[in-house]
């Protein structure tokens, strides 16, 4: 069968048709369509504009992170996805020619505000980058490092305990136990990053942020981080940037959608897959060129 | 705005086919579908046993369809992983597949009462009391499937509207039933066949009301199986 059939029940061709959802916005007065905004706020952006020289990377984004949310942030290469979560921590400083502009709160406090000391800032927001970095030290020194530079720990015992609790919450600690001494870049890409996951906890910080964590992972390591995020969710507030839908669809409570560094649509994960309200959100989703 | 499904969008033309193809494929199962319908009440209307027969042995078609359709989407489901209004279109084939199938089972049932009624001596029951019952199911399957053809949850809408007409039908039929059975005791076993076959058609109407909930549920993304008609009404027209 098959037109013919379908013409018979009166079918319209395919290129007359268009979803419920809200037409095209393509101007700077653009509102993002869903809640971007929740009560527990653990970060709150607001009317956020990052300049990388006179090229507008980031368009007038406001969005919160509630605390303890895993918050995912999807969109096509360039929509501003990876810049909007590097000025979280302020990562974004070391690019010479890029501004930040707006409001970036972590617990009512700006971050951007003149006494913010930024290696103590992130340390309180942590970050997990797409490419497995661990130090060229040993597994031990790799965890230990942070806590020694932020004097967390008084004495070897401390320390210990602090590699210990790290590993184990990054679930890597029954893998390494017995090679601590040994260098971490001698690890699988998994297993290193877990221990970029180790490192990044083990000064204790508030919020975690992820920039593609498992994309250069294979489908097991990405299963166990994938289960690492849930279970970090309990103590950490968690903000992570993946090209993986099935992977946001599965980790996140949030999911915040990008396009053009604007932020079109975001609400709540089970919605955002299933009924998304903007059209770009859509097209994206289900591979549409739109 | 108009609501349809851009389903020939994606960046791979194979996806495209695939879900062309499903979309397809239950149209035509449902073109089976109601051609058994029209069979099976043509025979009950005329007592006709050969056009009996030939709805009675023909259902295997229309489950060999079901099963056909259920394997393709359960490779999209794999393959694809389908999400948003592509993963509805999956999801509500499977059902319409479902609804279609026991569609053709009532026809299927109807097929086969009727040949005992062509056995039977006694001729003087309300068959064709049940031709107009049985169009008015048919119109809604039809309509139904139109309305899928079209994404157009108005007219999805509509069809479904109505059903309760053909419901009170069969509550009337049936009340007649019984006083002739009262008259008439030695018509009791052809009456209580003929109500049957009523009573199938009263289903094929029910089944057909799925399928324009599953229209409403592809266009709009809400879930309306267990809402009342006034209730839909309000909210989607």
């Amino acid at each position: 069968m098959t037109t013919a059939d379908a013409k018979a029940y009166g079918a319209v061709p395919q290129e007359a048709v268009g979803l419920d959802v809200q037409d095209h916005v393509d101007v700077a007065d653009y509102q993002t369509i869903g809640e971007p905004y929740v009560e527990n706020a653990k970060m709150s952006a607001r009317n956020v504009n990052v300049y990388y020289g006179e090229k507008q990377a980031i368009m007038d984004v406001s969005l919160d992170i509630g605390e303890n949310e895993v918050l995912s942030m999807i969109g096509p290469s360039g929509c501003g996805k990876s810049t909007f979560l590097r000025s979280l921590n302020r990562m974004n400083d070391i690019i010479p020619i890029c501004r930040v502009h707006g409001d970036i709160q972590l617990d009512g406090e700006d971050i951007y505000g003149s006494g913010q000391d930024t290696v103590l800032l992130r340390a309180r927001v942590g970050m997990v980058f797409q490419k497995p970095n661990p130090f060229p030290k040993s597994i031990y020194e790799n965890v230990a490092y942070g806590p020694r530079i932020h004097g967390l720990a008084h004495s070897k015992a401390e320390m210990d305990e602090i590699v210990e609790t790290s590993l184990r919450r990054a679930s890597l600690w029954e893998e390494v136990k017995d090679v601590l001494d040994q260098p971490g870049t001698g690890l699988s890409g998994g297993q290193q990053q877990r221990l970029c996951i180790a490192r990044a906890i083990a000064v204790s910080p508030e919020v975690i942020l992820m920039d593609e964590p498992c994309s250069a992972l294979d489908p097991i390591a990405t299963a166990r981080i994938e289960e690492l995020i849930d279970e970090l969710k309990e103590r950490f507030t968690i903000a992570i940037v993946t090209h993986s839908m099935q992977q946001a669809a599965r980790v996140s409570q949030r999911t915040a959608y990008f396009h053009l560094g604007k932020l079109i649509e975001v609400g709540d994960t089970k919605q955002i897959f299933t009924m998304p309200r903007h059209e770009l959100t859509e097209n994206y989703i289900t591979g549409r060129f739109g | 705005m108009d609501d349809n499904l851009h389903l020939d969008q994606h960046t791979s033309q194979k996806y495209n086919q695939e879900l062309e193809d499903i979309r397809a494929r239950v149209l035509e199962m449902g073109g089976l579908v109601e051609g058994q319908c029209r069979k099976a009440l043509k025979a009950l209307v005329k007592l006709d046993l050969d056009m009996a027969e030939e709805v009675a042995s023909s259902d295997h078609k229309v489950n060999a369809m079901e099963v056909d359709i259920n394997a393709r989407c359960t490779d999209i489901l794999a393959l694809r992983q389908p999400a948003a209004s592509d993963l509805r279109v999956v999801v509500a084939i499977i059902r319409m597949a479902a609804d279609l199938e026991r569609i053709g089972d009532e026809a299927e049932k109807i097929g086969r009462l009727v040949k005992t009624l062509a056995d039977g001596r006694d001729r003087t029951t309300f068959r064709s009391e049940t031709k107009h019952l049985g169009k008015s199911a048919i119109d809604i399957l039809h309509g139904s499937l139109d309305a899928f053809a079209r994404m157009d949850v108005a007219a999805a809408i509509e069809t479904a509207a109505k059903d309760p007409d053909i419901d009170n039908e069969f509550e009337a039929l049936t009340r007649l039933s019984i006083t002739h059975m009262m008259e008439e005791p030695a018509s009791v076993k052809s009456l209580l066949r003929v109500n049957w076959c009523a009573r199938a058609l009263e289903r094929i109407g029910d089944h057909a009301v799925n399928i324009c909930e599953e229209v409403v549920f592809l266009v709009k993304g809400s879930d309306v199986r267990h809402l009342s008609l006034k209730e839909i009404q309000e909210r989607f027209l």
